[in-house]
């Protein structure tokens, strides 16, 4: 039924140096604003290239399929990656949370490559789910994919619209889950003891739903593929560290909203991890 | 007015294919049942989900359909307010929020189905519009604009069954964002000004004064909240010596607010007398009549004090 096909030249070994890239840049644009969640842009770097270089569609010159950052607090990576892209201009990128930017610390619809405004939580799932449903209506085989963190599954509208997204039989809904295991406060573990495990809760609203590691490409897109094969909406739990590649910051929670600074950036860079698959 | 709504959203439904309506388990669902039939894929019931409601509604919108979200006035504002501030209001997509049986229609129901605050509220979204007609006549064109024409998110507080024809033979036209005479009276000493269910009052009002007290007041009805027809506001403030606003909705951020504030703004001096819903929650019950009673908004209670 569905097939995720590689549509641009994806690679896993031009994906890993791709993500370094990236990971590399939010430490840079982390030097111009007191405030980036650093930490859970840095977690779903692997996830975001994998979208946007390994299943998204392309016709025309345009995507032909959808992407909605639902956590819209990691939007940094996104604009990095639309960068790279080259639907936002270096000149955009540049001022980014500054006077007269129109980029900010949460994305906004219209900008360049974002298709909804998002950065409260909890939104991006319903949205998704009527675009979902919007591309059923017109009989297109397009499809959305949306990411959401792990705190948006403590709102009860995402799951609200994840029950909706079953009901209306939404297989051309993919959802990625970021999760980092941490928030603000700190550990979900500790705030949501008894929230675990996940995968059984994404079943029971009758969804199709697998496990991988959400820092390896590879593994997330073989996961992927086997509950591709279904007329449910589709939800990946991909297992990350938030922090990832940025050794002093993995898993610590204060890294979720500041921003290192100029000695912590300097080490940081000299000591950035290169993920292997 | 329910099911007046529902003949005319059938009808926009066949025109134009990019209507859909998404409700959240309205009941009875008969009224809307045709659009259901005919168009399953544009019918969404979300069920008692509400932001899901406003959250699908905003993703439709975003691939250009033009939704109708439709439940009780309460619950389609207040309970995904946040999903109407940021998916509506702040991505500015032509959706319409049908908050139904507004006011304290269900009287019975008690508070917290009563909308008794939905008008201030919505109104101090930006980019929200906010409309209220009077009657099924009234309704019928709303509807058709907000399926037509709107650019941008909607709410529209409507009644629920039964409400009478009272707009048929009046002296203004209908027109979107415009103060409306709906009844011509004599000379500048009384303007009655209203908007929705009200307008009921605001006649029998009219009709009493012309009986016991031999005074012949002009009746308007502002059916858009926001925008607000400030130049017609002002014009009625400069002929008139006395406005009585009769108003179903709490005293603050709704039609009294704005009318009293040009009034203060244009230094002008009518006397504003304003009769609205008490900025409290009753605790008593009994018919639609009963309560707005308690509120202080009946015939003789208003009469007395003019």
């Amino acid at each position: 039924m569905d097939h995720y096909k590689i549509t641009k030249n994806f690679n896993f070994i031009s994906s890993q140096y791709r993500c370094y890239g990236y990971r590399k840049s939010i430490l840079d644009i982390s030097q111009t604003v007191p405030a980036l969640h650093s930490g859970g842009a840095l977690s779903c770097v692997e996830i975001l290239d994998l979208i946007y270089f390994g299943l998204m569609r392309v016709r025309s010159k345009v995507f032909f399929d959808k992407f909605i950052m639902s956590k819209g607090h990691s939007c940094i990576m996104q604009y990095i990656l639309l960068n790279k892209l080259g639907i936002i201009p270096d000149k955009m990128l540049n001022s980014y949370c500054k006077k007269n930017g129109v980029l900010g610390c949460h994305p906004d619809y219209g900008n360049p490559g974002i298709n909804a405004s998002t950065g409260s939580l909890g939104h991006g799932m319903g949205l998704a789910a009527g675009i979902a449903q919007a591309y059923k209506i017109k009989n297109t085989k397009r499809k959305i994919y949306v990411v959401i963190s792990d705190g948006e599954l403590q709102e009860g509208s995402t799951w609200e619209s994840m029950m909706m997204a079953a009901n209306l039989n939404l297989d051309n809904l993919i959802c990625f889950l970021d999760h980092n295991g941490s928030q603000s406060f700190g550990l979900t573990k500790i705030t949501h003891p008894k929230f675990y495990p996940i995968i059984n809760k994404v079943k029971a609203f009758n969804w199709s739903v697998a496990s991988a590691n959400g820092h390896n490409v590879k593994d997330m897109k073989e996961k992927l593929k086997k509950i591709s094969n279904t007329k449910k909406p589709k939800f990946l739990i991909c297992n990350t560290v938030k922090g990832k590649g940025v050794e002093f910051m993995e898993n610590k929670p204060i890294w979720h909203y500041r921003s290192p600074s100029i000695e912590e950036y300097t080490f940081a860079i000299k000591n950035l991890k290169h993920i292997k698959n | 007015m329910r099911n007046n709504f529902a003949d005319v959203i059938y009808e926009e439904g066949l025109k134009d294919d990019r209507i859909c309506v998404v409700v959240a388990d309205i009941s009875p669902a008969g009224s809307i049942e045709k659009f259901r039939k005919k168009f399953p894929k544009r019918f969404i019931n979300c069920g008692v989900a509400e932001q899901s409601m406003i959250g699908i509604a905003a993703g439709l919108a975003l691939e250009g359909y033009r939704p109708f979200c439709y439940t009780i006035a309460t619950f389609a504002l207040y309970r995904p307010f946040e999903m109407i501030r940021v998916d509506l209001a702040y991505q500015n997509l032509p959706v319409t929020i049908v908050g139904m049986g507004a006011g304290i229609i269900y009287s019975t129901l008690g508070s917290t189905h009563h909308s008794m605050e939905d008008i201030s509220v919505a109104s101090a979204i930006p980019n929200m519009r906010v409309f209220c007609p009077s009657d099924p006549l009234e309704m019928k064109k709303a509807t058709r604009w907000c399926a037509t024409k709107s650019k941008g998110p909607v709410y529209m507080r409507l009644g629920k069954v039964g409400e009478p024809i009272l707009t048929k033979n009046s002296q203004d036209n209908f027109t979107i964002d415009k103060i409306r005479c709906i009844e011509k009276g004599k000379g500048n000493s009384y303007a009655i000004l209203t908007y929705g269910t009200s307008l009921k009052l605001a006649l029998e009002l009219s009709t009493k004064m012309k009986k016991d007290k031999n005074c012949f007041p002009h009746v308007y009805t502002s059916n858009s909240i926001k925008p607000f027809d400030n130049n017609g506001i002002e014009e009625i403030l400069k002929k008139f010596k006395k406005v009585i606003i009769i108003e179903e909705n709490v005293p603050h951020g709704g039609l009294t607010s704005r009318v009293k504030c040009i009034n203060s703004d244009t230094k002008n001096r009518s006397q504003i007398l304003a009769f609205t819903l008490k900025d409290k929650f009753i605790h008593s019950y009994g018919t639609y009549k009963d309560i707005l009673n308690t509120h202080g908004l009946s015939l003789d209670k208003i009469f007395k004090k003019i």
